[in-house]
C-alpha cells in the first residue's frame, strides 16, 4: 500500500474524532438529552476559546499526532529523502521483521540479541518493581499510619531532596561505588578479601543496583497517599479482634491501598523499562537493556523507521502492563493515575 | 413598572425527574414571600429558576412583566443568597460586599461609600478589612446579605440562609432579617423547611410538596385553613382521623372511621362516600367536651409551664395529641378519658395523594 | 523487652537502613567532589579541595547546557501550566460520552516512557514543520520543550484537578449572580482559587523539565542541555567535577526545600490565627444572643 497519503490521513484523524463527538453532543442537545448551559455559554467566548485551543494543541499536537506519526513511520521502509513518496514508499512490516530475525527479509535466524534484551528488560523491570514495592511499603505505611505529624513532616522533607536529583547523577553515584576503582572494590581490597578488583559494572551488578535505586521514591508517594486515607480505626478494630499483623496488612491495608499500589507499580515499571540513563552510564559493554538499543537505532544506525518500530514495541509492552494491572486489580485508569 | 415576580406554569425537569411541576404564582413587590416544604421538594430549584441558573422546561418566569427566558443570572434584577453562603474566601469582607459593584465598573470611591453604608446596615461597621475565614457564622450571614444588597436588586432570594446557624442565633437573625427587609423595602423570597421561620417572618407562604405548590396564603390562612392534607399535617401539629364521608352538606360533613363518627367543616365540598381525613389541632381537643367525643387512654403527659402536652392512645391504637392551656387540669396518667372538639375547628380534606 | 519494643527497634532499624540506602550513594558521591584525587573516590581522601567546582563552572559546554536547560524550563512552564489548567477545567465539563476517551488521551503521557515521547516528538515535528513550511520550529530547544510539556502538562493537570475537586461551584454562581461576566468569574474567582496550585504546578514543571533526560536526549536534536552534556561527560569517563555538579544541585534543592518549609509554616500559622479569630467571634456572638 502506498504510504504517500498516510500523513494527511493521520493528521485528519484526531480532528475527525473531535468533530464527531462535537456533532453528537449538538444532536443530543437538540433532542434534549443534554441540558444546562453550553460550553461557550458557561465559559464565555474568550475563556472558552482559550480552553479549546490549549487543550486541542496539547492533546492533538503534543500527544496524539506524535504518537500516530511514530506508529505510522514504523511501518515504512528506510528511504533516502529523494525516494520518499516514490514507488518504494509503501507500508511494510520489515522493521518488525528485523526485530525478530535481525534482517529485513530473511527469516532464517532469530534476532537473539534484541529479543533477549527485550525479555530481560521486561523481567528485570518486573523484579525491580516488586523489589521497590517491598522496600517502600513499610516506609509508606509508617508515614501514613504510625508517624506523628512532626515526624511525618520531617520524613517528607527528607524525601524531597533526593527526588529532584536527576537520573544521570543517581547513576553516576552508583558508578562511584561500583567501578573497578570504586568504593566497594577499595573496601574489599583494603580488607584483604580481594586481590584483584571485581568488574561490577561489566557484570551488570551496577546497572541493576542503579535501576532499583533510581525510581524508589516514585513508589513511596503513591503508596503513602493511598494508605493515608485508611481510617486508623479500621486497623485498631482488626487488632482488637486479634488479627495478626501480617493479616492486617494483607487483608485490610493492601486491599484498601490497591489503587496506590497499582499506581506506584505502573510508574516504576514504566520508568524502569524505559530507563536510559542507568543502562548508558552503568551498563557493561554488552548492552543488555532494550532502551539503549532503541537509542542506537536512531543515533548509530540512523534508521528512524526501525527505531520507531522498536519504540512502538516498548510502548505496547507498557500498555500491556497497565492493562494487566488494571485487570488484576479491577481498577480503572482514573484510579491508577490519581 | 413594579417588580412583581410571576411564575407562569413553571415546570423544571432533570431528565425523567420532575423537580418542579406547574408552579403558578405572583409575588408582589415589597413582599416577604416564603417557600416552605420538606427537604428535596424543589425549593432550591424554584429559586435557581427565578435567579436564572436554570431555565424552566416549560412555562415562564417574569419579573416586572418581562419574560426572563434567555437572560442570564448576571443580567437579572435578582440577587441570591446561597444555602452555603458562597462568600469568596480569597477576598476581604469589604471586597466581597463590593464585588457586584466592581464588576459593574463602579469607581472605587463610590464603591467604598456603598460598602461602608452596607457594613453599617448589617452591623459589621469595623469588620471590612477582615478575611471571611475570620468571621463567625452570624457575621458571615450578614456579609452575604450585604453583598447581595450592594447590587440593589429588585428581588432578594434567600436559600435557607439561617440553617447553618446556632439555634439561639437563628431566632435573633429572623428579627434582624425582617427588619432589614422593612428598611430596604424590596421583595424577599425566602426558602425554608422550618415552619416557625416561615410563619413568623412572611407576608405570604407557598407550601410545597414533591415539586408542587400545595397552597399559597398568609401564615394564618395556611395554619387555620389548610386546603390539602399535606399542608394540614406539615404546617403545625395536627391530629388526623381517616374514614369515609357519611353525610355531606354545603359547609360541613360527617366522617366515619374506626373511632366513630365526627363532624367537621367541609371547605372543599367533598361528596358522600368519599374517602377523607379529618384534621383537628391539639389545642382544639378538649377534655370532657361533649361534641365529637373520642375515647382514649392517656399515655404521656409533658408539663411545660404555660402549656401541657398530652399524648393519647385511642381505642383503635392511633395516637392523638392534646394541648392544654395553663388553667386546664390534665387527666391522670394511664386513665381512660373522653375528649371532644368543636366541629367548626375541624377540617375534612381529601387524603394525601402519594406518588 | 516486650513485643512492642522489639517492633519499635525493628522499625527504627528499617528506617535507618532505608534512608542510608537513599542517601548513602548521594553522600559518597558528594564527598568525592571535595577530594583532590583526579578520579571520584572517597578512600583515600587525599586532601580537601574546591578545585572541581572551579573546573565545573569554567566548563563551557556545561554552562551552555545550563542556559538551554533554563530556557527550556521557562518555556515548559509557559506551555504546561496553561495546558494543564485548560485540561483540568475541560475535564470537568467535557461531554459525558467523550470523557473516558479524553481522559485516556491526556493522561497517557504520564504512563508512556520518556524515550518514546522524545522519539515521537521529533518524528512528528520534522515531517509536520517540513510539510507546512514552518521549519524554524524544528529547533532543539522548542522540540525539547514541546516533548517535555506533553507529559508535564499532564502532571500539572492532575495537580489542578485535585484542587478543583474541592472547589465550591457555588462561588462561580455567586459571582455570576452579582453580575460578573464569565470571563470575570474566571479571572476573579477560579484563577485566585487555583493560584496556590498554579504556583506548585509551575515549580514542579520547571524542576521536572530541568532534570529530564530521556525525552530531552531525543528531542534536543543537535543542541544540548545540562543533562545531555552531563550524560556525555559521564559516558566519557568519571571526573569529580560531575560530583561537584551533583553537590551544587543538591545544595540548591535543600535550600529550596528549607525556604518552602518556612513559607509553609508561616502560612499555617496565619491560617491557625484566622481560625482562632473566627472561634472567638463565634463565642462572643453566642454570648450576646
Ligand atoms: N441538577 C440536578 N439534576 C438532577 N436532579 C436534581 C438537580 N438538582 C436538584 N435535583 C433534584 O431535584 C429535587 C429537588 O431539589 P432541590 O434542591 O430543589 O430541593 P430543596 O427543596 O431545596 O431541598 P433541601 O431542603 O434539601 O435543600 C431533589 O430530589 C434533587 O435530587
Ligand atoms: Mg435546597
Amino acid at each position: 500500500m502506498q504510504a504517500a497519503l498516510g500523513h494527511p490521513f493521520v493528521i485528519a484523524l484526531p480532528f475527525a474524532v473531535g468533530l464527531l463527538f462535537w456533532l453528537i453532543a449538538i444532536r443530543e442537545r437538540q433532542i434534549g438529552r443534554i441540558q444546562g448551559l453550553s460550553f461557550f455559554q458557561r465559559n464565555g467566548t474568550a475563556v472558552g476559546l482559550f480552553l479549546i485551543v490549549a487543550v486541542a494543541f496539547w492533546a492533538v499536537f503534543m500527544i496524539v499526532l506524535p504518537q500516530l506519526f511514530m506508529v505510522e513511520m514504523s511501518f515504512r521502509p528506510k528511504l533516502p529523502p529523494s525516494a520518499m513518496g516514490g514507488p518504494r514508499d509503501v507500508y511494510t512490516l520489515q522493521n518488525y521483521h528485523y526485530f525478530l530475525f535481525g534482517s529485513a527479509t530473511s527469516s532464517a535466524e532469530w534476532n537473539v540479541v534484541h529479543i533477549r534484551a527485550f525479555w530481560l528488560t521486561i523481567i528485570a523491570s518486573i523484579l525491580v518493581t516488586l523489589g521497590n514495592f517491598l522496600l517502600c511499603y513499610p516506609l509508606a505505611f509508617y508515614m501514613a499510619q504510625v508517624a506523628t505529624a512532626a515526624r511525618l513532616r520531617f520524613l517528607l522533607l527528607l524525601l524531597i531532596t533526593p527526588y529532584w536529583v536527576n537520573e544521570i547523577l543517581r547513576a553516576f553515584a552508583f558508578r562511584v561505588i561500583f567501578s573497578t576503582g570504586g568504593l566497594i572494590n577499595k573496601l574489599l581490597m583494603g580488607a584483604g578479601l580481594l586481590s584483584e578488583p571485581i568488574d561490577f559494572l561489566g557484570l551488570d551488578v551496577g546497572m541493576y543496583a542503579g535501576l532499583s535505586y533510581a525510581y524508589l521514591l516514585l513508589m513511596v508517594f503513591p503508596l503513602y497517599n493511598a494508605i493515608e486515607n485508611l481510617p486508623k480505626a479500621q486497623i485498631e478494630a482488626a487488632r482488637d479482634l486479634g488479627a495478626p499483623w501480617w493479616h492486617i496488612h494483607a487483608f485490610i491495608v493492601m486491599p484498601f491501598a490497591k489503587p496506590g499500589i497499582a499506581s506506584g507499580c505502573t510508574l516504576v515499571f514504566m520508568l524502569t523499562s524505559g530507563a536510559l540513563a542507568a543502562p548508558l552510564v552503568l551498563g557493561g559493554p554488552r548492552s543488555l537493556w532494550f532502551t539503549p538499543i532503541v537509542y542506537d537505532r536512531f543515533y548509530q544506525a540512523f534508521n528512524w523507521p526501525q527505531g520507531s518500530a522498536y519504540a512502538f514495541i516498548l510502548l505496547l509492552t507498557c500498555i500491556a502492563f497497565v492493562l494487566a494491572v488494571m485487570r488484576i486489580g479491577k481498577l480503572s485508569l482514573g484510579e491508577i493515575t490519581r | 413598572m413594579t417588580a412583581d415576580v410571576e411564575l407562569d406554569g413553571v415546570t423544571v425537569r432533570f431528565g425523567d425527574f420532575t423537580a418542579v411541576e406547574n408552579a403558578n404564582l405572583r409575588i408582589k413587590e415589597g413582599e416577604f414571600f416564603s417557600f416552605l416544604g420538606p427537604s428535596g421538594c424543589g425549593k432550591t430549584t424554584i429559586l435557581r429558576t427565578i435567579s436564572g441558573f436554570i431555565d424552566p422546561s416549560e412555562g415562564a418566569v417574569r419579573i416586572g412583566g418581562k419574560d426572563m427566558r434567555g437572560i442570564g443570572a448576571n443580567k437579572r434584577p435578582t440577587a441570591l443568597i446561597f444555602q452555603s453562603l458562597a462568600l469568596f474566601p480569597m477576598m476581604s469582607v469589604a471586597d466581597n460586599i463590593g464585588y457586584g459593584l466592581r464588576v459593574r465598573g463602579i469607581s472605587k470611591s463610590i464603591r467604598q461609600k456603598k460598602i461602608d453604608e452596607l457594613l453599617n446596615l448589617v452591623a459589621l461597621g469595623d469588620q471590612g478589612a477582615k478575611k471571611v475565614d475570620e468571621l463567625s457564622g452570624g457575621q458571615r450571614q450578614r456579609v452575604a446579605i450585604a453583598r447581595a444588597l450592594a447590587v440593589e436588586p429588585q428581588v432578594l432570594l434567600l436559600d435557607e440562609p439561617l440553617s447553618a446557624l446556632d439555634l439561639k442565633l437563628r431566632q435573633h437573625m429572623r428579627n434582624e432579617l425582617r427588619a432589614i427587609q422593612k428598611r430596604v423595602g424590596i421583595t424577599f423570597i425566602y426558602i425554608t423547611h422550618d415552619q416557625g421561620e416561615a410563619l413568623t417572618m412572611s407576608d405570604r407562604i407557598a407550601v410545597m410538596n414533591r415539586g408542587r405548590i400545595e397552597q399559597v396564603g398568609d401564615g394564618r390562612s395556611v395554619y387555620d385553613a389548610p386546603r390539602t392534607a399535606f399542608v394540614a399535617s406539615f404546617v403545625g401539629e395536627n391530629n388526623a382521623i381517616t374514614g369515609f364521608i357519611t353525610e355531606a352538606a354545603e359547609d360541613y360533613a360527617v366522617i366515619e372511621g374506626k373511632l366513630g363518627q365526627f363532624r367537621g367543616t367541609n371547605p372543599l365540598g367533598l361528596k358522600k362516600g368519599a374517602c377523607a381525613t379529618l384534621f383537628v389541632r391539639p389545642e382544639a381537643l378538649r377534655f370532657g367536651a361533649p361534641e365529637n367525643p373520642i375515647a382514649a387512654t392517656t399515655r404521656e403527659i409533658a408539663y411545660e409551664g404555660n402549656l401541657t402536652h398530652v399524648g393519647l392512645r385511642a381505642v383503635d391504637g392511633s395516637h392523638l395529641t392534646v394541648l392544654l392551656g395553663a388553667g386546664e387540669i390534665p387527666p391522670v396518667m394511664d386513665a381512660q378519658a373522653s375528649f371532644g372538639f368543636d366541629a367548626g375547628r375541624a377540617i375534612i380534606l381529601p387524603p394525601q395523594q402519594d406518588g | 523487652m516486650n513485643a512492642r519494643q522489639v517492633m519499635r527497634v525493628m522499625v527504627g532499624f528499617y528506617l535507618v537502613l532505608f534512608f542510608a540506602y537513599l542517601f548513602g550513594p548521594l553522600i559518597i558521591m558528594g564527598i568525592t567532589a571535595f577530594n583532590t584525587a583526579p578520579y571520584p573516590t572517597v578512600i583515600p581522601f587525599e586532601d580537601f579541595t574546591l578545585q572541581w567546582f572551579d573546573i565545573l563552572f569554567r566548563d563551557k559546554d556545561m554552562m551552555i547546557g545550563l542556559q538551554n536547560s533554563l530556557k527550556i524550563g521557562v518555556l515548559v512552564v509557559l506551555i504546561s501550566v496553561p495546558c494543564g489548567l485548560a485540561g483540568a477545567i475541560v475535564m470537568q465539563q467535557v461531554y459525558a460520552r467523550a470523557r473516558s476517551l479524553y481522559y485516556l488521551v491526556v493522561v497517557s503521557p504520564v504512563l508512556t516512557p520518556g524515550v518514546i515521547i522524545g522519539i515521537s516528538t521529533i518524528i512528528f515535528w520534522k515531517d509536520f514543520t517540513g510539510a507546512t513550511g514552518i521549519g524554524f520550529l524544528y529547533d532543539g530547544l522548542i522540540l525539547a520543550a514541546l516533548g517535555q510539556s506533553s507529559f508535564i502538562s499532564a502532571y500539572c493537570m492532575l495537580i489542578f484537578l485535585s484542587r478543583l475537586q474541592r472547589f465550591d461551584h457555588a462561588l462561580e454562581e455567586a459571582a455570576l449572580d452579582l453580575g460578573a461576566s464569565n470571563a470575570q468569574v474566571f479571572r476573579h474567582i477560579l484563577i485566585p482559587y487555583l493560584r496556590p496550585a498554579v504556583l506548585s504546578a509551575a515549580v514542579m514543571a520547571f524542576l521536572s523539565s530541568f532534570e529530564n533526560y530521556n525525552t530531552t536526549t531525543f528531542a534536543i536534536l543537535s543542541d544540548k542541555t545540562l543533562t545531555t552534556v552531563l550524560a556525555g561527560r559521564v559516558r566519557q569517563g568519571s571526573t569529580p567535577a560531575i560530583s561537584a555538579l551533583a553537590v551544587t544541585i543538591i545544595a540548591i534543592t535543600v535550600a529550596g526545600t528549607i525556604v518552602y518549609e518556612l513559607v509553609k509554616r508561616r502560612e499555617d500559622a496565619r491560617k491557625a490565627a484566622q481560625r482562632r479569630t473566627a472561634q472567638d467571634a463565634e463565642r462572643r456572638e453566642l454570648a450576646a444572643a
